[in-house]
């Protein structure tokens, strides 16, 4: 199996990284089977320490912890990543069509982009919570949009390297569409760096929500989610209770693995470069 | 010498004109809600002769070139207009904020900035050692914590098991110096730890790169002792890079306190403007963006011209 094949190939930490993706996939795909409640039923008093009955405790209205992590893996990371897919469609779309036409195009998307980059981004995204409301669709594309610029900056760059190159020059001249040179010649050639991309986009775009949600401007309750949950439970650190901890480091976690993935990745592409002192 | 002061001047003003575009979004952003700011305050039952009079008297009736520039002029006098939920003028509230929120930042970048440029530095110098894989995994666990998985984690131990320092900051503009510093150890801390790591890293990042470059190679083949290669032909040249670094985190600094703040419930300009983002007192909102974003262009304008400054190969760009 080519899967097994390259984890042969990856560092021992690179694979640690896998096995937390891995775990975090299982746990948001089988979040309702696995899980020992309902997602937001009361089933015991509030805060209650680790037990056989709740193994991590309850939460600040007395859910059961373990249950909430569990379909809060699923919202935050789902929604993670269809922001982080929707930012890459964006950012690689744009920033091939400003490799290949050049021009006005390109000065107009560049111009754009730099403006959108001179924001902090949370800063940004509080501005445009405040004036449209918080809701979920306003979230993912506020994120997307805003973290679809460094997408953009990248595939462009990438883009502009392999477009001068001659089998772009051929395809052009054999009168190939726009659309086919950017699919068919171009894409298959990016995708090591834009791999990488994607797991530090991933990251960004998951810790990004999380804050928000934190903030209470992110995922709105009764929706478990990690960032809300730590939220929620915020009050318990003054007793000593781990709960607000648990999400919080879930989150850490997952980001963990992401990381170390992406840092074999990189790694990799750049164990070539020489060994100077 | 003329050409460095055309290409600064040049920066500058591409600098001022972000300044200006991003304050035409803020204010953009704020006008193109539905109804306006004098339905806002006066509230649904108000009849339409009330709302048009008190919109004569915000100056609404005005176009809208008109309230920009009139908005900007009293912003930069320190006129911010008059908060929607409490009805306090919002200078008074951002005035004691701004500085407490620069405070705390303040004080974790004088900790944060040479504790990453040495343990960067040291661990380029001995790179693959076991010193740089530690500080290397630690660093990548750091960034990928939030910030206040890292505060919960200070506050657990510092200040619920141990009572070192306290969890929640009661800032009083009486307070002496160091009984203020005593209070925000916490949020410093943490704040220091996330910057810490970032900053380490792209040091870290630049230097070997430098390292890594041709002329290096040459004196290390000429057989110049190790010393004399780091000091006299590394450390000139890692100057900009090294400075742009520290810009860039310092401006990841003045925004990452928004998180921390809201963790300590401390009395900054972030937790304001998230209080007034859930409330959706835009003017307040207005006014905190329009703040945090100035400050963020100014500082990645700053690094930039340093880097022009100290960096003689950004004076002669290749065309």
């Amino acid at each position: 199996m080519p899967f097994l094949k390259l984890m042969r190939k990856m560092s021992l930490t690179g694979r640690i990284g896998v096995g937390i993706i891995c775990l975090n996939l299982g746990v948001c795909l089988l979040a309702p089977i696995i899980a020992p409640y309902n997602e937001s039923a009361v089933v015991g008093d509030v805060w209650q320490s680790w037990s056989k009955r709740f193994p991590l405790g309850t939460d600040h209205l007395g859910r059961d912890m373990l249950t909430r992590l569990f379909y809060g893996a699923r919202n935050t990371i789902s929604i993670a990543f269809l922001i982080t897919s929707l930012a890459f469609t964006l950012g690689i779309l744009f920033g091939f069509l400003a490799a290949i036409i050049g021009g006005w195009v390109d000065q107009l998307l560049s111009r754009v982009v730099d403006i959108l980059m001179a924001f902090p981004t949370l800063i940004f995204a509080l501005i445009v919570l405040s004036i449209l409301g918080t809701s979920i669709p306003v979230l993912i594309m506020v994120i997307a949009l805003l973290s679809s610029t460094r997408v953009y900056r990248l595939s462009r760059a990438i883009a502009m390297d392999i477009g001068v190159m001659d089998f772009v020059e051929a395809a052009r001249l054999r009168g190939e569409g726009l659309f086919w040179i950017m699919s068919q010649e171009i894409l298959p050639n990016t995708v090591a760096p834009l791999l990488a991309e994607f797991g530090l986009r991933f990251c960004f775009v998951f810790l990004f929500i999380s804050s928000l949600s934190f903030l209470g401007l992110g995922i709105q309750p009764p929706s478990a989610d990690w960032g809300g949950m730590v939220r929620e439970n915020a009050g318990a650190i003054t007793f000593g209770i781990m709960a607000p901890l648990l999400p919080a480091a879930a989150i850490a976690f997952l980001t963990v693995g992401v990381n170390l993935v992406v840092d074999w990745l990189l790694h990799r592409s750049a164990g070539k470069v020489h060994e100077g002192l | 010498m003329n050409r460095l002061i055309r290409l600064v001047a040049k920066r500058f003003a591409l600098g001022l004109l972000t300044l200006f575009i991003v304050s035409i979004l803020i204010f953009l952003g704020v006008q193109t809600l539905p109804g306006d700011l004098a339905e806002a305050i006066l509230g649904k039952q108000a009849t339409p002769e009330a709302v048009a009079a008190f919109r004569k008297e915000l100056k609404l009736d005005l176009p809208p070139h008109i309230r920009y520039v009139n908005w900007l002029r009293d912003f930069s006098q320190g006129n911010m207009g008059v908060s929607l939920s409490n009805g306090l003028p919002i200078a008074e509230q951002i005035n004691w904020r701004l500085k407490n929120s620069l405070f705390l930042a303040a004080t974790a970048a004088s900790i944060a900035v040479p504790v990453a440029l040495i343990l960067g530095l040291l661990a380029a110098l001995y790179r693959n050692s076991w010193f740089d894989r530690f500080t290397s995994i630690s660093t990548l666990t750091a960034i990928s914590f939030p910030e206040f998985f890292i505060a919960y984690i200070l506050v657990t131990f510092l200040s619920v098991k141990f009572q070192f320092f306290p969890s929640m900051c009661n800032l009083i503009a009486e307070m002496s110096f160091f009984r203020k510093t005593y209070e925000i150890i916490l949020p410093c801390l943490t704040l220091t730890l996330v910057t810490v790591a970032h900053m380490m890293r792209m040091t870290r990042a630049s230097i070997i790169n430098l390292l890594s470059s041709p002329y290096i190679e040459m004196a290390l083949l000429k057989g110049l002792r190790h010393m004399r290669i780091i000091v006299h032909h590394a450390l000139p040249n890692a100057l900009s890079p090294v400075i742009n670094v520290v810009a860039l985190n310092l401006a990841y600094l003045v925004v990452g306190v928004v998180v921390v703040e809201v963790v300590f419930v401390y009395p900054g300009l972030g937790q304001l403007m998230v209080d007034s983002v859930s409330k959706r007192d835009l003017p307040v909102v207005q006014a905190c963006g329009l703040i945090f974003a100035s400050t963020y262009v100014l500082l990645n304008l700053v690094a930039d011209i340093l880097a022009i400054i100290s960096n003689p190969r950004l004076r002669h760009p290749k065309s």
